[in-house]
């Protein structure tokens, strides 16, 4: 433990010296000079010395207890050696002699009867285990006693959710197509510019905000062994940000859009809407919590707590007009759109996380002070970092300069989590081949490590020359928002739903789901990685811009190629959430569900 | 202390309090500092129409994949004179009405050009609105969609008195006894286009943008003619109406190819045009001056280019030329 400080410590102390090299911007063959390839490599060795050194001093740590421990039996054995009697030795060998010549003669566990399943241990005979395409994986049969209300709420947020994925993913489709066939249509309401807010606010506000506050009710209430609070409340908020989501959509098709300003699209009334749904629901959670039955406020509770009033704050300092003329819109702008992502998503998300991953592998998370250093860095760090949207913008320099050293600085709360989650997992891997839940997890914390810090890094200068403004920052927010954030809550959604309703969806479509959003998001952000790279060499070798639009055309072909792919996996998403919850509240009986399950 | 796992109120309280306090530091202050932004002095207001204009692009959302920043590297400087500084956006960045806020003009993805600079480098109305009705008729890879509901179509027989129509080569538009006309908001939307341009700073003294590449920079300390590309210029000034065939749009913008004027052995009515702008033809847009804009060596370049492209094959174009040209309209116009 003390190593893997000693490591974080390092890396912050490697980091403002990193970036002060890169102040001098020189000129020549700037793609191999120390602000790209330094820093991947710096922050790479950093990294893998502090992870090396950490395994090293764990394994030194159990080899010597287990030599001590085979000493000591060691010791023990020749002590009984000494002390036995010729003939005790004698009936020994003879036992052993016998056990070397035995044979098996093929009736030992049945003896000579049927075989009969009478308590009915087995749950299914797979007559046909070797599916070409999708593992077949077990199913759980494990059902969690949950109050009626909470289990009817936690659906209808996920079900909500689930509607406004396939729809919000569906635009997101049409408006990739659209930079290959731009003359699709010529409808005022369809057309790009209007289209894509709409898109990106629907995902953000319509599904993750909704399948994250639904799985987090179920979270508040289980860790603080208590009823939640006021049921009512939580349908208002769940009526409330449907409304915005439904309302601003419509909004923002007829024209009516509040500035621009990413995910601040959406015009003051409306967004009031979903502001008054946060704070119904962070009042409903503070209450659960500060009822629970338990002393301990579980490390969940306190990243969903945060998170709810974090956000709150962030909504009214973003729509407060008093300091918005001229560039003040700006910084409140590179602000707000960041900390959306980091305070609300990432923040609640995480939450959600430190719950359903120990609780679906059965086991405690690995570090509880970590997830609580993780907490406080990640309020730290995130908070500070918004202007490196706009680095070598006419925003102040000093501004944008402490934006860039706290993205560096995010490398801690980010190593924390995701050692957090990886040693969490260590042990388990087995459950790999048992369902498709740790698989989304893993997935999900992969991208957590990968498109964090592949975000501290493009906020750097150097690296800012080159990517920003081009098809690479939307990469980026696909690889984040969907990698880790979408895949988290997948993972979460199939842990928790099954147990709720007792009917797991086949695992030919669980996988299914999970392969072609993996796939699917993997073609869609190399493509927009590698074309947005070319199009900002094409920016600094100063050919003419309509070049750089050219050379983008056939990766925008694979980025709506690997766009559908992450499409269907959304209906398939669909349909099994229509599986897992059809008639769930037909279970009358435990004995009944198990029998449901495994037919 | 504190006992953050035992005692949720310090927690929340603590969690939002020290959130709070960032925020102030790192958004409220500077922020509010901003509000200290004073005009260039020369810099223009939007005057009402421009305003509109303005609505018209938010609604729009242009800023989806046009930004307004010259930022202060050399690869920008292609999008501006300068960098852009704060004082900019004094008077377009304001809070629109009581439901909408200031305008992200800045912007955060180039998926089309930069604009804030667009009102000097495409000052042509007709240009404006051919591109804005189906961007593929000037621009033939373009990928920006088409705005038609900005546009009308009306009865040749019955146009509205100060009607602007738009010409539409027939490969776009093609109803006999039909013309497109600009609407209201159309209209609007291209006086602030043509509003966006840099105001040049009063002492002159500018920020330098950080170079890029040795390349760049060693061709500027070189100077001189030799340097300038004039192919390149020509597809960054003038293609964007006359097409990188040199071909025009019929119907909108002259073709260059056997032209005339271009090929002229004497170059004075062909340098005056690019000077002082053209107006004579009505079966053709308006071509705007191009003064103020370009160097004598770089309308050199483009005139050189231009008339030993595409079949054109006349004499070369030196500086003094250019200069001689434009030393006599300066005369004329003094007198």
């Amino acid at each position: 433990m003390r190593n893997f400080k000693i490591g974080i410590l390092f890396i912050l102390m490697a980091i403002p010296n990193l970036l002060s090299a890169q102040e001098k911007i020189t000129t020549d063959n700037w793609l191999s000079s120390p602000g790209i390839i330094g820093t991947f490599i710096l922050i790479a060795i950093v990294m893998i010395v502090a992870i090396i050194i950490l395994f090293v001093k764990l394994n030194g740590y159990i080899d010597t207890m287990k030599r001590r421990q085979l000493d000591k039996n060691r010791m023990a054995f020749d002590d009984e050696l000494v002390a036995m009697e010729g003939s005790d030795i004698d009936a020994i060998l003879e036992k052993r002699k016998a056990a070397l010549s035995y044979k098996l003669k093929g009736n030992e566990l049945s003896g000579d009867n049927r075989a009969i399943d009478d308590k009915g241990l087995i749950q299914r005979v797979e007559k046909d285990p070797n599916n070409a395409f999708f593992d077949e994986k077990k199913k759980t049969s494990l059902s969690l006693e949950t109050p009626q209300e909470l289990k009817k709420i936690v659906i209808y947020y996920i079900g909500a959710a689930a509607l406004w994925l396939v729809l919000g993913t569906l635009i997101g489709q049409y408006l990739g197509m659209k930079f290959l066939w731009p003359e699709m249509d010529h409808q005022a309401w369809l057309s790009f510019g209007r289209l894509r807010p709409v898109h990106t606010n629907m995902v953000f506000w319509g599904w993750s905000s909704l399948a994250m506050i639904g799985l987090g009710y179920f979270v508040i209430a289980r860790t603080s062994n208590n009823k939640i609070y006021n049921y009512n409340w939580a349908w208002y908020a769940w009526g409330l940000i449907n409304a915005t989501v439904f309302i601003g959509s419509l909004c923002l098709m007829a024209g009516i859009n509040n500035g621009g300003g990413e995910y601040r699209e959406y015009i003051w009334p409306v967004m009031l809407m979903f502001a008054i749904g946060l704070i119904l629901t962070f009042y409903n959670f503070y209450k659960t919590v500060a009822t629970r039955k338990i002393s301990e406020i579980y490390i969940s509770n306190w990243f969903i707590l945060a998170s709810l009033i974090w956000t709150i704050v962030l909504a009214i300092i973003g729509y407060l007009p008093f300091y918005q003329d001229g560039l003040g819109e700006t910084v409140i702008q590179g602000y707000y759109m960041h900390q959306g992502v980091g305070m609300w998503f990432m923040t609640f998300t995480l939450g959600l996380v430190y719950y359903y991953l120990p609780s679906a592998l059965n086991k405690p998370i690995y570090s509880y002070s970590l997830g609580v250093l993780a907490f406080w860095t990640q309020m730290l760090f995130y908070t500070m970092i918004g202007t490196h949207h706009f680095v070598f913008s006419p925003l102040p320099w000093w501004l944008q300069t402490i934006a860039i050293v706290f993205s560096a600085g995010m490398v801690i709360p980010v190593v924390a989590g995701t050692t957090n989650f990886l040693m969490t997992m260590k042990g388990s891997w087995s459950h790999i081949s048992k369902s498709y839940v740790l698989p989304f997890f893993l997935v999900g914390t992969i991208f957590y490590f990968v498109g964090s810090m592949q975000g501290s890094v493009q906020a750097f200068r150097f690296t800012n020359f080159v990517w920003h403004f081009t098809d690479f920052n939307v990469a980026h927010s696909h690889m984040t928002m969907y990698g880790i954030i979408a895949f988290f809550l997948w993972a979460s959604i199939y842990a928790i739903l099954p147990k709720l309703t007792g009917r797991e969806p086949a695992q030919v479509f669980v996988g299914a789901h999970f392969w072609l959003a993996f796939i699917g998001l993997f073609a869609y952000m190399m493509s927009l990685m590698a074309g947005g790279t070319y199009k900002g060499l094409s920016w600094i070798d100063g050919d003419p811009f309509i070049e750089s639009v050219i050379l983008m055309k056939p990766y925008w072909v694979w980025r709506a190629v690997g766009g559908s792919l992450m499409f269907v996996s959304h209906l398939v998403f669909a349909y099994n959430f229509y599986y897992m919850v059809k008639g769930y509240t037909k279970k009358p009986s435990a004995t009944q569900k198990v029998e449901e399950i495994t037919v | 202390m504190l006992n953050f796992h035992k005692e949720h109120k310090n927690l929340v309280l603590t969690a939002g309090g020290v959130f709070i306090a960032l925020s102030i530091l790192i958004a409220i202050m500077p922020a509010i500092q901003m509000q200290e932004t004073q005009p260039i002095p020369d810099e223009q207001p939007l005057t009402a129409h421009q305003r509109e204009g303005l609505n018209v692009y938010v609604a729009e959302n242009c800023m989806a994949c046009h930004t307004q920043q010259v930022r202060n590297i050399e690869m920008d400087n292609v999008w501006g004179d300068r960098p852009s500084i704060p004082s900019d956006y004094f008077y377009s960045k304001k809070r629109m009405d009581f439901w909408r806020q200031s305008p992200s003009t800045l912007g955060s993805e180039r998926t089309g050009p930069d604009l804030t600079n667009i009102g000097k480098r495409q000052p042509s109305e007709d240009w404006h609105l051919l591109h804005l009705y189906n961007p593929r008729a000037v621009v033939p890879e373009s990928v920006m969609p088409s705005y038609p509901w900005l546009f009308k179509e009306v009865d040749s027989a019955y146009m509205p008195k100060d009607a602007k129509v738009v010409a539409v080569p027939k490969a776009y538009f093609n109803k006999p006894g039909k013309k497109i006309i600009a609407s209201y908001d159309a209209l609007r939307l291209v006086d602030y286009l043509k509003y966006l341009k840099q105001t040049d700073m009063p002492s002159g003294d500018i920020d330098d943008f950080i170079p890029a590449l040795k390349k760049i920079q060693a061709e500027r300390t070189e100077g001189g003619q030799q340097s300038l590309d004039g192919a390149k210029l020509y597809s960054q000034v003038c293609a964007a109406c006359h097409q990188e065939t040199g071909q025009g749009i019929v119907g909108a913008f002259p073709s260059l190819v056997g032209s005339d004027i271009v090929n002229d052995k004497n170059t004075e009515t062909l340098i005056k045009v690019v000077i002082q702008g053209y107006n004579a033809r009505t079966d053709y847009g308006v071509m705007p001056p191009f003064g103020d804009q370009l160097t004598d060596a770089e309308i050199a370049a483009i005139l050189t280019h231009e008339r030993s492209s595409w079949g054109n094959d006349s004499e070369v174009v030196t500086e003094e030329d250019v200069a001689k040209v434009r030393q006599y309209i300066d005369m004329e116009l003094n007198q």
